[in-house]
Order: C-alpha cells, then sequence, then structure tokens
C-alpha cells in the first residue's frame, strides 16, 4: 500500500541548532498516527514542514503521493490541520470564522452545512458568538471545525488536548477516533502525553532531540499483560518472600525501596488484598504498561518521567 | 484572487480599530471647520496682514476650498499613523493573534495572500481618504461655499480662480492616495518581519518623521540624499496648486512613489515566500 505521508531523511536546522534529523517515517490511510516525545523533540516543527508552514533543510516530504513543495496547493487542498492553539479570529463568530476558512480552501459550504459542522463539534447553540467569548475547550473544537469544513482526506493535529480540562480532553479524544472511525479520516496526532497517545493511535513515532527513536505499531508495544506494578510496602523483605511463594510465584526486583513485578492490570487488586491479608501494609502502588517501560527506556532520564506520564 | 481580497476586506471592515482612523479624520476635520466657522475671519485678517497692507483683496477669501487646503496639509502628520495603523497589522497582528498558521495551511499560495492584504489596505487607504475629501471638500464647500483659491507660499501668492480649482483637488486626493499608499507599501514590508503590529506602526512613523525631518533641513549635506527619501515626493501634490501646473516634477514625484510601491511589495513577497512561520 502506498503511504499517504512519505517523509525521507528530513532535516530541519536554526541556524545551528538542528530541531529535526534525518527523520524517516510513513503514515498510511486510515491510520490514527501519534507522534510522540517530550517539548522541543521536533514534532510541532515536522508537523509544520507537513503544512509547509516551514521550509526542509533538507530530505523529501510527499503526501498523496506527489512531492510537497511544487505542489502543495492541490495537496494542502486535502488536509485539515490545527497546529497548537486553534487561534480564530476573535472579532468574529465561530460561523464568520467557519465561512471565511472554508471559502479560503475553495468552498462555498451553505449555511446548513456550515451549521452541520459545528453540530458535529456541539458548537451550534453558539455559532453566532464572537470567538472572543469561548473557553478553551471550545476554542479547541472550532478549530478542528474549521480544519474539517472542507472535507479533507487528511486530519494533522498538533498538541489537541493542550490547555483543556479533564472532560475537553476527553471530549477531544473521542472526536478524533469518531474521525477515524466514523469519518474515515486519516489522523495525525501529536502529543508529549503518552496516555493520549496509546489511547488513540494505531501507529506512532517516538522522537526525541529531533531524532526517531521508533515507529511502529502502538499495539506491538502495549501488552497490558505485562504490566510492570510498583509497590511501596513497609515490610519489603517479608512481601518478598510472600510473592515469590505460591499462589503467585513472582520474579521481584529491588529499586529504590520499591517492589517491581510483573502483573496484568487486573491482577492488582487481587495482589493488593493478599498482601494486607499476610500482614504487609501497601504504601503505593503503580502501574507502568510496557509501552511507558519501553517509552523511558528510549528517552532515558527520570526528567522524562513526568512529563510523559503526566 | 478576488474570493482572497473580499475576505481580507471583510476582516478590517468586521475590526472595530478600523473605524478608529475614520472617526480620526471626522474629529480633526470637524475641529478645523468649528474653529474656523468661530474665528475665521479674525485668522485670515491675521494671517493676510501683510498682504493687505499693500493689496486690496476683494472676494471671499475665506471660502472651502482654501480650508481644504488647508486641512490637506495636515495629510502628512496623521493619516500615515492610520494607514499603518491597518497595513502593519495585515501580516504581524496575523502573526499575534496566531492566525497566520491557520491561512498558510489552507491552499492558496503565499503570494496570493500577500497581494490580497496588501489591495485591501490599499482599498482601506483610498476610502480613507475619500472620506477625508467628502468632509474637507464638501462639507466645507457646503458650509463656507466656493469662492478663487488664495494660495500664500514662501516667495509668491498664488490665485487659482474658482472654475479652475476643483480638478487640482481631484488630482491631488489621487496624488495623496499614491503617497498614502507607499505609507501602507512600507509598513506591510515591516510586518512580515513583525510578531505583533506595534513594531512596525512605530518603525513606520520613526522612518517617516527622520525623512521628513531630514527633507525640512536646508543643510547641504542633506541636500544631495532628498531626492531618494519617498517623504520629499509625499507632498507632491501641492504641484496641484501651481498657476501654472509644473507638470514634470509633480510626475515624477508619483513615479518616485509609485516605484517605492512596488520595490517594499516585491521585497515583501520575497521575504514572505521564504520565511519559516513559527508563530
Amino acid at each position: 500500500m502506498q503511504p499517504l505521508i512519505e517523509v525521507n531523511k528530513l532535516v530541519k536546522k536554526f541556524d545551528t541548532l538542528v530541531a529535526v534529523e534525518n527523520l524517516s517515517f510513513s503514515v498510511y490511510q486510515g491510520d490514527v498516527y501519534g507522534f510522540l516525545g517530550q517539548n522541543g523533540a521536533g514534532k510541532s516543527t515536522t508537523l509544520r514542514m507537513l503544512l509547509s508552514l516551514i521550509l526542509p533543510s533538507s530530505g523529501s516530504i510527499r503526501l498523496f503521493g506527489e512531492e510537497l513543495t511544487p505542489n502543495h496547493k492541490s495537496i494542502l487542498n486535502r488536509v485539515g490541520a490545527v497546529i497548537e492553539r486553534p487561534d480564530l479570529y476573535k472579532y468574529l463568530t465561530a460561523i464568520e470564522n467557519l465561512r471565511i476558512f472554508a471559502r479560503m480552501s475553495g468552498v462555498r459550504p451553505s449555511h446548513r452545512l456550515l451549521m452541520d459542522q459545528l453540530e458535529m463539534v456541539g458548537l451550534a447553540e453558539r455559532a453566532n458568538s464572537k470567538v472572543a467569548t469561548y473557553s478553551q475547550g471550545m476554542k479547541q473544537r472550532l478549530g478542528i471545525a474549521v480544519a474539517l469544513v472542507h472535507n479533507p482526506d487528511l486530519v494533522i493535529l498538533d498538541e489537541p488536548t493542550n490547555g483543556l480540562d479533564p472532560q475537553g480532553i476527553a471530549d477531544m479524544r473521542n472526536l478524533i477516533l469518531r474521525l477515524s472511525r466514523e469519518f474515515q479520516k486519516t489522523v495525525v496526532v501529536s502529543s508529549h502525553l503518552l496516555t493520549e497517545i496509546e489511547q488513540i493511535a494505531t501507529r506512532m513515532i517516538i522522537l526525541d532531540k529531533g531524532k526517531k527513536m521508533m515507529e511502529g505499531s502502538v499495539a506491538d508495544y502495549f501488552q497490558p499483560a505485562s504490566n510492570k506494578v510498583h509497590l511501596g510496602v513497609t515490610n519489603p523483605e517479608k512481601a518478598i518472600e510472600l510473592l515469590k511463594k505460591e499462589p503467585w510465584g513472582l520474579q521481584v526486583e529491588l529499586s529504590r525501596e520499591e517492589l517491581i513485578v510483573s502483573l496484568a492490570s487486573h491482577q492488582v487488586p487481587a495482589l493488593n488484598r493478599y498482601l494486607v491479608e499476610q500482614g504487609v501494609e501497601i504504601q503505593s502502588i503503580r502501574s507502568v504498561n510496557s509501552l511507558e517501560a519501553y517509552f523511558l527506556s528510549l528517552t532515558s532520564g527520570n526528567q522524562h518521567v513526568a512529563a510523559f506520564t503526566n | 484572487m478576488w474570493q482572497l481580497l473580499r475576505i481580507e476586506l471583510f476582516k478590517i471592515f468586521k475590526r472595530p480599530r478600523t473605524y478608529i482612523s475614520f472617526a480620526a479624520i471626522g474629529a480633526i476635520v470637524a475641529l478645523i471647520l468649528l474653529a474656523f466657522y468661530a474665528d475665521g475671519t479674525n485668522y485670515m485678517a491675521f494671517g493676510m496682514q501683510s498682504l493687505t497692507q499693500s493689496f486690496d483683496i476683494q472676494g471671499k477669501v475665506l471660502n472651502g476650498y482654501l480650508i481644504c487646503f488647508i486641512i490637506l496639509q495636515t495629510l502628512l502628520i496623521h493619516v500615515p499613523l492610520l494607514i499603518a495603523l491597518v497595513a502593519g497589522d495585515q501580516i504581524a497582528g496575523e502573526a499575534n493573534m496566531g492566525t497566520l498558521r491557520l491561512l498558510i495551511t489552507k491552499p492558496v499560495s503565499r503570494t496570493k495572500l500577500l497581494l490580497a492584504k496588501f489591495f485591501s489596505s490599499t482599498i482601506y487607504t483610498i476610502l480613507l481618504l475619500c472620506w477625508m475629501a467628502l468632509l474637507s471638500l464638501v462639507v466645507s464647500i457646503l458650509i463656507f461655499g466656493t469662492g478663487d483659491l488664495m494660495i500664500l507660499k514662501s516667495e509668491e501668492v498664488v490665485i487659482l480662480e474658482k472654475a479652475d480649482v476643483l480638478w487640482r483637488y481631484f488630482a491631488a486626493f489621487g496624488f495623496a492616495a499614491i503617497a498614502m499608499t507607499t505609507v501602507a507599501a512600507l509598513s506591510f514590508l515591516l510586518s512580515v518581519f513583525a510578531e505583533n503590529s506595534i513594531g512596525p506602526i512605530v518603525t513606520t512613523m520613526s522612518i517617516i518623521i527622520v525623512f521628513t525631518i531630514l527633507t525640512t533641513m536646508d543643510i547641504p549635506i542633506f541636500n544631495a540624499i532628498k531626492p531618494f527619501l519617498f517623504t520629499t515626493h509625499m507632498i507632491g501634490w501641492k504641484g496641484f496648486f501651481d498657476a501654472p501646473v509644473q507638470w514634470e516634477p509633480v510626475l515624477q514625484s508619483a513615479g518616485i512613489l509609485l516605484f517605492h510601491i512596488i520595490a517594499f511589495l516585491v521585497a515583501t513577497i520575497l521575504i514572505f515566500r521564504k520565511k519559516d512561520i513559527l508563530s
């Protein structure tokens, strides 16, 4: 199958700073493709190059089988994007913003169609309100409506959950999944949050300091059955002895006064109950899934942990 | 292109700040008219003191044509600021709002987008001057009537017959449109380098002030550069009020201003086509 996006040996330098280094990856039709990396990893720079906002220093970008630079007009006609904050004209209403950007994309949708678009993102009731009165979450959803107004095949969303409250994040996640499943869009989405990517992406790439650390199917790296469970207990020696014995028979590592065992998520409550019944007091339990563990091994260093595990 | 121009005009005229310029010109013209209505006779008597000692002046000197000429003199002072307010905001303002990156992701060439923005700034400039002409010429004539136009210059007095004045105003406002479009083009160029509109507006005004000071100072070292400063040619509209009109310097000034407009616009396009949009 021909890739929808084919990036080959892409480089972007800002003076002496190499923001993206020799990056190659492919996105296929139907993918929800996750871009994962900490702030400054090169995600936004790469996405901006896919949209002609930034010119590459070298390398090639092909979208829909065509070279981007000479064909960017016809290519961008098939792409919708929200880059970072979805800033729109605050002094215009939602429907005026939507109409302007539809016309810039060469389409003249009817009022009904524009309202349908706003309905899809849950903003129909505020269609005639000025964007200045919108919350961050509403702006984000309007940004998605603007990105979709010309019915693109490919949707690029850069950090779409930034600045949203938990409900807003959940709504955005559902919207992205709907775009993929219901509307058959190919979606490229970036985030610095591992949990975001693993919940929505089918394939992903991990970037670190402008370089590709891995690319592949999320399912290959995310195996819920092999979670690493970190236990903080009052009596580690006794706990290790109990965990090694039947019925658990687990391999136990001791790291920074925490016991680490490999265990499926659904078994964690039973393990907790067992240790308490045996007189071991639990101070903390946290699960680190295999993808997270893999990710941390790639980006190594404690400073990354907070950013990626949130 | 037409569609883009319509969008840009829609955005300009939907912004409240656009109407500040129209209100400012309305206020300035209204104040000048009010002042002349209340105390114009005394002002004229004082201004013409030296002339009336030697000549017997008959007829209505204080008329709508003279007041319009006085208002036009203020053109270089405040209109460039009002032009820069919109033209300087065209790209830098979009970058500041964060909408520039959204515009660039649309299937429109950067050159066409810039041309649409520049032409919309030009239309705004022309409308602002039409508004100024309407108030300063039409309203002045309605209040003070018409008559021969007497202009006091440093070394001569020019008297233009009533029937020979109106076309000169149309020509002068046409020339002013070219001069103010030069300001718009400069501000537009500066707008490419900034991420908020204050920078281009202040820089445009600083350049105009510095160049105007150089133009007005009669120092030999500056005389050599004066012909190359666009501000020298911005007052070329005054040539239409000579008798007879000296066409060569007027047309030369218009040509130099048009050259500046094209040079500023081409530079803007060349820079913007290569610019990384990081805002």
